[in-house]
């Protein structure tokens, strides 16, 4: 038996390996994009960045329809993007059997909010497997397969970040060979007209009186009996902080939690003396809990909101607080930063300069809210910025819309922007739309998508032309600038919004991270006969370039500095100070 | 075998490696037959953030994460984050800091100051706290991108795993042409620590 140390993540594309997966899909978000990078590693299966979550769903489903196993994967709001056919998916079931995964965020590592999709199980009507550690991620995904197949259902298997980005010690299996079923023409059953929707609906309600059954006798719901004074109910990574924190008394482990195990539950109650809950976020096992009639302790003493360990659950039971007992007072805080040569950092820099009103967007861009560059008055989720900047010129007119813009990556505009472009042309706006375009999805880690010409497995494909796509809407106002050009873009963005015209302006500027993994930067340095210390240099909020008080002087870091690939920095200088090396 | 529970908490900056040195200790003490987990949070590590990640050991390990005063060791690779997160040490727990100072944006931008008592508080909090300059003995074997692997060496003074099995996971997890410089610097890093403790 070959054991080795697996990420939640890299455990879950070994699961969907060794299950016979064919077909596999997803959008990247943090923490659940390390899945199908791992995926794309095994031979025989499909893997690919799907432009967003609901066309990842729509695929896999797809697939699923023609008798191949499937697996999708997003980040717990890329499920909210993809609602629309996970919904429906429930009533039409599958063919190959289907795994959707959910990355949760309790604790907002790397997201806008910390909702609990263990929600969406009960409200889709599917089932919901949770594991606790990598081994069951892993080993999940077959069992899920079977489930999906056994109940012809997809089934929804919710990871947190702690789970997706801890690595624990795996025991590996071989891959089974699935072979892809059968396609048969199926129309009462996938085509979801009212009539045919109306039996599905009876349909999925009889499966899931099977699944009731089936939840009270997989192995994966299990006790560990101990110490019977106290009897924990918990799942997911709540389990691993729980055990830690109380391993004398006795536990359930729910591995599956909906459909929910009532029988095993009473059972379980009724052999402690007293019943607690542990979980992170929301109450989802306590309310089963508590409809049955029993009497716990659980969100009436553990929170909400944030994320847990296994201090914070002790402390809270036993009611010591949580404080901590060290004080080190106020120190400097180290938040990230856009990264030194970033191309998003020259039109931060230009929208601050003129006091423009900037809708933003999910991704590095958001980055240029924080002072010195003050660029943002909105973030709020995938493709938001362009119907935002469009509500408020509504709201506000057209003199407001000519000193706003929607500022947006280029990921994230053929994710979920878009639409709404083509929304501002149609309804007559004249609201300018920024695509940062940096040829890449890079804050999830550089991940290509149909604007980059290459595909997940790195093969070269088409790519999106956002300029003719513009205008296909009808803008007839499109133009390229040159990201690393002050003056180009501050011209640009005057000419663009001023025009009383809708305009898509693309921002044109590689990542830096990318360029650095073929070419070798001339770092700049300070001339200091000339800097007079005005400090004009510190206000594009570069990791590079910091001041020496003593000597009155900038100062650049060579190890960050990308000189001339950037340049921003001797752009704003009045006095020549920064010169190649 | 100690059958307890032992945690490593390490940080440091965003590109300092220390992902790769928590990768390499996990794999060392699986290695050794122990229960092993790891955890971090990645998406920010490369933006120059304060990056931090849990390791731990023990005959069984349940929580991947380590709470305020849990850490038996805690590595800092840099001197400010060392402070920054001292509430995470066990009481008697060793503190091992890399002496290198990065400035945050708010220092560069000549908004705060870089704390100059550290060190004086971290031994306030820390019976056993240990500053080498990590860098420096990088430099000395030859290559200054060795600083994670030289703390490494520091920090494995302190743990209960052979040698051999360090420098079988080194050989097996940085590049070829660098095994030779990195075994330096792991046994550097070492005597440095062995030295200090004498």
């Amino acid at each position: 038996m070959t054991k080795t140390l697996l990420s939640g993540n890299e455990a879950i594309a070994r699961g969907a390996y060794e299950a016979g997966v064919h077909v596999a899909t997803a959008y990247p978000g943090t923490p659940s994009t390390e899945i199908l990078e791992n995926i794309v590693k095994y031979e025989g299966i499909h893997a690919e960045w799907s432009t967003n979550e609901k066309v990842a769903m729509e695929v896999a489903m797809g697939a699923s329809f023609g008798g191949a196993r499937a697996l999708v994967a997003m980040k717990h709001v890329g499920l909210n993007v993809a609602a629309d056919p996970f919904f429906s998916f429930a009533y039409v079931g599958v063919n190959g059997g289907t795994i959707i995964v959910s990355a949760d965020d309790p604790g907002m590592h790397s997201s806008q909010n910390e909702q609990d999709n263990r929600r969406y199980a009960k409200f889709a009507k599917v089932p919901m497997l949770e594991p606790s550690d990598s081994q069951e991620a892993k080993d999940f995904v077959g069992l899920g397969l079977e489930i999906s197949e056994e109940y012809n259902v997809p089934v929804l298997l919710r990871c947190s970040t702690r789970i997706s980005h801890s690595k624990c010690v795996v025991e590996l299996g071989e891959r089974t060979e699935v072979p892809v079923k059968e396609y048969t023409k199926q129309w009462k059953k996938r085509v979801l007209v009212p009539a045919n929707a109306r039996v599905q609906h009876c349909d999925l309600e009889e499966r899931l009186k099977r699944l009731e059954k089936y939840v009270e006798e997989t192995p994966i719901n299990r006790m560990e009996m101990a110490n019977t004074k106290v009897g924990i109910v918990t799942s997911g990574i709540s389990y691993q902080y729980a055990k830690e924190a109380f391993p004398e008394y006795s536990f359930l482990k729910l591995g599956m939690s909906f459909p929910f195990p009532k029988q095993l539950v009473k059972e379980f109650a009724d052999k402690v003396d007293e019943l607690w809950v542990v979980e992170e976020g929301e109450p989802c096992v306590e309310e089963e809990i508590k409809l049955m009639g029993l009497k716990l302790t659980g969100k009436d003493k553990l929170p909400i909101c944030g994320e847990f360990n296994q201090k914070l659950v002790k402390d809270f039971f036993t009611g010591k607080g949580n404080g901590s007992e060290i004080e080190v007072g106020d120190l400097p805080p180290r938040p990230p930063l856009l990264c030194p040569g970033c191309s998003h950092r020259g039109v931060s820099y230009v929208l601050n300069k003129l006091k423009m009103v900037a809708a933003t967007d999910i991704g590095c861009y958001a980055l240029g809210v924080l002072p010195p560059l003050n660029c943002g008055d909105s973030c709020i989720c995938m493709g938001a910025s362009v119907g935002n900047v469009f509500g408020m010129e509504l709201a506000r007119g057209k003199e407001f819309a000519k000193k706003a813009v929607a500022v947006i990556g280029d990921s994230t505009f053929l994710h979920g922007g878009m639409t709404g472009l083509a929304n501002i042309a149609y309804n007559k706006g004249i609201s300018t739309v920024i695509i940062m375009d940096n040829s890449t999805t890079a804050m999830t880690g550089h991940q290509s998508h149909p604007g980059t010409g290459i595909t997940l497995k790195g093969e070269p494909t088409v790519k999106v032309d956002y300029l003719a796509l513009a205008r296909s809407f009808g803008i007839k106002r499109t133009v390229e600038m040159d990201g690393f050009n002050l003056e180009e873009i501050e011209k640009t963005i005057k000419e663009e919004t001023s025009s009383g015209e809708p305009s898509l302006i693309v921002n044109k500027g590689e990542c830096i991270l990318l360029q650095a993994r073929r070419k070798k930067f001339k770092p700049y340095k300070v001339d200091s006969e000339k800097c007079t210390g005005c400090k004009l240099c510190l206000r594009v909020g570069c990791p590079g370039v910091s001041f020496d008080v003593d000597e009155n002087c900038a100062v650049i870091n060579p190890i960050f500095c990308v000189g001339d690939d950037c340049g921003i920095c001797k752009q704003v200088c009045k006095f020549d100070c920064f010169v190649s090396t | 075998m100690d059958k307890a529970t032992k945690s490593i908490f390490i940080t440091g900056v965003g590109g300092q490696g220390i992902l790769l040195a928590s990768e390499l200790l996990t794999s060392v003490a699986m290695r050794e037959g122990y229960d092993a987990k790891k955890s971090e949070v990645h998406g920010m590590a490369q933006r120059g953030g304060s990056v931090i990640s849990a390791v731990k050991f023990g005959e069984k390990v349940y929580s991947p994460l380590i709470a305020q005063a849990e850490a038996d060791v805690l590595l800092s690779f840099e001197k400010l984050e060392a402070l920054r997160y001292i509430k995470y040490l066990a009481p008697g727990g060793k503190v091992i800091v890399n002496t290198q100072e990065i400035f945050p944006g708010p220092v560069s931008a000549g908004l705060m100051d870089y704390p100059k008592d550290i060190e004086d508080k971290i031994k306030e909090y820390a019976e056993e706290a240990i500053f080498i300059d990590g860098l420096s003995i990088a430099k000395e074997v030859g290559n200054v991108r060795t600083v994670n692997v030289v703390l490494l060496g520091a920090t494995s003074y302190f743990l209960p795993f052979k040698k051999e099995t360090w420098k079988e996971m080194i050989e097996g997890n940085v590049p070829p042409k660098t095994i030779e410089v990195n075994l330096q610097a792991f046994d550097k890093g070492y005597t440095t620590v062995a030295n200090y403790v004498k």
